[in-house]
């Protein structure tokens, strides 16, 4: 049995060296087809795993094309009280796809344009239940859990974040059509379509960053 | 009578000589009773089917381990409760494969597919009622399995990691029963899924763009549906399978706990300890 301090001395005979070895070499043939081994199957699978999980989020990024819907003609609408019209936001789910809008002129008296219309949208800015325009109150009622807007849609008791959204609105010929929904500030500042539960307005437009699948407010 | 491979041999009990293989020494009276032959040839085949494949997979000392292990003393009803859960996501497993069947993932057609699957096929009702009651009832019973863990003390070291694969675990169940309950799309799972879209947009910053991919939009559209099938029947359902069989391993290699009302029982003092007490 050799010394055991033989071997720390080295003089057991020296290991004979891997093949392709050179002078100075920093790394073995081996390690060196080791990590292009890997290299190899980690292309691979991103080559995979890239574009599924493009594939995936895509729909992040995709915004759908502007749809305007035609609700009725100009002097249907009053500037004192809503019109109810039902349009369809998404195609290709049935009713799902439609909601109802309330619509009416401008009112001079709440520093309006008479010639503009205003259309509301009945989704509530709490959890999304669908609100009801009170004639008796003039007030918009929430079924689910007590919301109230005023007149304009301005929260005026209950859990809503924010006020109503509205759609925006425009005259084609001798038509009122209505379009892409957006959001408003307390202030009624238009700014991009939120989904409910989410604040305007101040520090809320950095935590509730504009979506690319929205389209940008009115101006 | 070939004899069954040692492994699999049921383990002897403590103060019983040998590998409880011992048994076959005759009769207790000496008196054996005639062997019935269409019995005897049946069980031969039987062992031999088991040892061919043992032979070839090694497989035994691996199932009686996981079969036969120890368990504590004071071990009871409430460590069913895992087992439990396990059952219930393997009748969820089942009947949604064969709902699966019959069911349509488009926003146009799954409400009568739903219909036609409960009212017109054969047992469908029946079918659909175990997904339906199976999914609360698992629901319970993995938060029931989580209480006696947490009140068992069964969470400390080292069994922190199979806690957490747990809380996943749990999570992944609820997600299950989030997307499941839009597959109907009646009235109350499609406002169901509204609602809880805007829950999670309304978390700052990533909150919207989590919506809008669960949704595929800004709003709920046609391809929503599919998504939340997918979700529910391949993507969610795969990670359950594979953390319950890591979950499994832990419970295998770590062992359970005895109930925190057995005490230790007073081991006799080694020579070590008496010389140094």
């Amino acid at each position: 049995m050799a010394e055991p301090a033989d071997k720390k001395r080295g003089a057991t005979p020296e290991k004979p060296k891997p093949a392709g070895y050179f002078e100075g070499e920093t790394m073995t043939r081996r390690t060196v087809f080791a990590l292009a081994g890997q290299a190899a199957g980690g292309v691979a699978v991103a080559v995979v795993a890239l574009p599924v999980v493009g594939f995936a989020v895509a729909p992040i990024f995709d915004r759908p094309e502007e749809t305007w819907e035609g609700v009725g003609s100009p002097d249907d609408f009053a500037d004192d009280t809503y019109r109810q019209a039902v349009i369809t936001i998404v195609d290709g789910v049935g009713d799902s796809g439609k909601t109802t809008v309330y619509i009416r002129r401008g009112s001079p008296t709440l520093d309006e344009d008479p010639n503009e219309f205003i259309a509301i949208s009945t989704r509530c800015a709490h959890l999304g239940c669908p609100v009801r325009f009170v004639q008796a109150a003039g007030n918009f009622i929430c079924p689910c859990h007590g919301g109230v807007y005023d007149f304009e849609g301005l929260v005026i008791g209950g859990p809503p974040v924010r006020p109503l959204d509205r759609f925006q609105t425009r005259v084609n010929g001798d038509t009122v059509e209505v379009g892409p929904r957006y959001s408003v500030t307390n202030d009624l500042e238009p700014v991009r379509a939120r989904d409910p539960g989410e604040f305007t307005g101040g520090i809320w437009e950095y935590l509730y960053p504009p979506r690319p699948t929205t389209p940008p407010p009115p101006s | 009578m070939p004899k069954l491979p040692s492994a699999l041999r049921k383990p002897s009990k403590p103060g019983e000589r040998g590998n409880g293989a011992r048994r076959d020494g005759g009769g207790a009276n000496g008196v054996e009773a005639e062997p019935h032959p269409v019995r005897e040839k049946t069980k031969e085949g039987a062992i031999d089917v088991v040892g061919w494949v043992d032979q070839r997979t090694g497989a035994s000392p691996f199932l009686t381990g996981l079969l036969l292990r120890k368990v504590p003393k004071g071990t009871n009803w409430f460590y069913t409760l895992g087992s439990a859960t396990l059952f219930a996501f393997v009748v969820q497993a089942l009947t949604g494969v064969f709902l699966a069947f019959y069911y349509v993932p488009s926003a146009t057609e799954a409400y009568d597919s739903i219909s036609h699957l409960t009212n017109d096929v054969f047992l469908g009702e029946f079918v659909r009622g175990l997904h339906k009651w199976g999914a609360t009832m698992m629901i319970i019973l993995i938060f029931l399995h989580m209480g006696r863990t947490f009140f068992f003390g069964a969470y400390k070291y080292p069994r922190e990691l199979n806690w957490v694969i747990g809380v996943v675990l749990l999570i992944l169940t609820l997600v299950m029963g989030l997307t499941g309950y839009l597959l109907p799309f009646d009235n109350r799972s499609y406002w169901a899924t509204i609602v809880a879209m805007n829950i999670t947009a309304s978390g700052p910053v990533v909150g919207p763009y989590l919506a809008d991919f669960l949704r595929a939009g800004s709003e709920f559209t046609a391809t929503t549906l599919p998504r939340f099938y997918a979700v529910h029947m391949l993507l969610v359902p795969g990670l359950i399978i594979a953390l319950i069989g890591a979950h499994l391993y832990l419970v295998v290699k770590l062992g359970t706990t005895a109930p925190p009302w057995l005490r230790a029982e007073a081991k006799p003092k080694s020579s070590r300890e008496e010389k140094v007490g």
